[in-house]
């Protein structure tokens, strides 16, 4: 089973590197972005076929490894 | 006093530190991250470098690996355990040591000379040192301290801020904040102080001809501390 992983920064998280993507954005004419936060994508194949249980466990390595709570949120987006 | 220096694959201050403590008096060992037990140490020390090339998230991987497990038990029972840049960053995720380090405020790797002063004197680190600013070497690319107002308001009410970025008379002012850390803060201790996280490399400063010698002052005092 598949299971996808967004980790994102908190909002009152300083993101230097989404700000210079934006200002890059802009500078190509982009003109009307309000802001850009950069975050980290992960897709784990799981060994475990029940649904509910590989997000338990994914939701586990989240926790424990894949975010760091302080300065990250996580989202489990789907399982397949 | 003996001492153990942790090597993870991608430390590359592990020999510098080796060499700074040697020099100053410790019987120092070398332990490789597999490893699972500590060898009888007064002080561990996490060395600067790039463990596990900085993936998923600086000092993340290296906070998981086997011999940390050690190094948690250890200074869980009082054990001086001091964390230097990578080190620093891996005690942020195991989380000895509170808040996390992001990525410098202007997106640059930093590599120079900075100026810190020593905000708290009442810990086995800093106990008596008679200097009260240290010039000291920096070299990161994610050494913006960052943590949460709840975080900061228990940290400052602890004193477990151990050093700010200075100007050379001790002024901890904005214009000499190389990374956008809050506060200026450079270097953090546990509730008992008897964990240390810093930015900077005394190890870096011990010998005139090369850099400087502010860190030998650190590491002579750190030694008779221990002892």
């Amino acid at each position: 089973m598949k299971i996808s992983v967004i980790i994102t920064l908190k909002k009152d998280v300083l993101d230097p590197q989404g700000k210079v993507i934006h200002q890059a954005l802009d500078g190509m004419g982009f003109s009307d972005v309000n802001e850009v936060r950069q975050g980290k994508y992960f897709e784990i194949d799981t060994k475990e076929n029940d649904s509910k249980k590989a997000k338990d466990k994914v939701e586990e390595m989240c926790k424990k490894l894949l975010a760091n709570l302080v300065i990250e949120n996580y989202k489990i987006i789907d399982a397949q | 006093m003996k001492s153990a220096v942790i090597t993870f694959p991608g430390s590359n201050c592990d020999r510098d530190m080796d060499v700074a403590l040697k020099k100053f008096g410790f019987k120092n060992k070398m332990v490789w991250h597999q490893d699972v037990e500590l060898p009888k140490s007064d002080l561990v020390v996490l060395p600067g470098g790039f463990s596990y090339g900085d993936y998923l998230r600086c000092g993340s991987m290296a906070s998981k690996s086997t011999i940390m497990q050690s190094v948690i038990n250890f200074a869980n029972s009082g054990g001086m355990v001091m964390g230097i840049c990578n080190g620093f960053q891996i005690l942020v995720e195991t989380g000895l040591v509170p808040g996390v380090l992001l990525r410098n405020k202007y997106l640059e790797f930093i590599c120079k000379n900075v100026f810190v002063k020593i905000n708290n004197k009442n810990n086995g680190y800093f106990k008596n040192i008679s200097n009260d600013v240290l010039e000291l070497h920096i070299a990161h690319n994610e050494g913006n301290y960052f943590c949460t107002n709840d975080q900061l308001k228990e940290i400052e009410d602890n004193a477990q801020v151990a050093i700010n970025y200075c100007d050379p008379n001790g002024k901890i002012e904005e214009p000499f904040n190389p990374n956008g850390s809050i506060k200026n803060i450079a270097g953090i201790f546990n509730k008992k102080k008897n964990v240390l996280g810093m930015m900077p490399h005394p190890e870096r400063m011990i010998d005139s001809s090369l850099s400087g010698e502010d860190g030998s002052y650190f590491f002579k005092n750190l030694i008779n501390n221990l002892k």
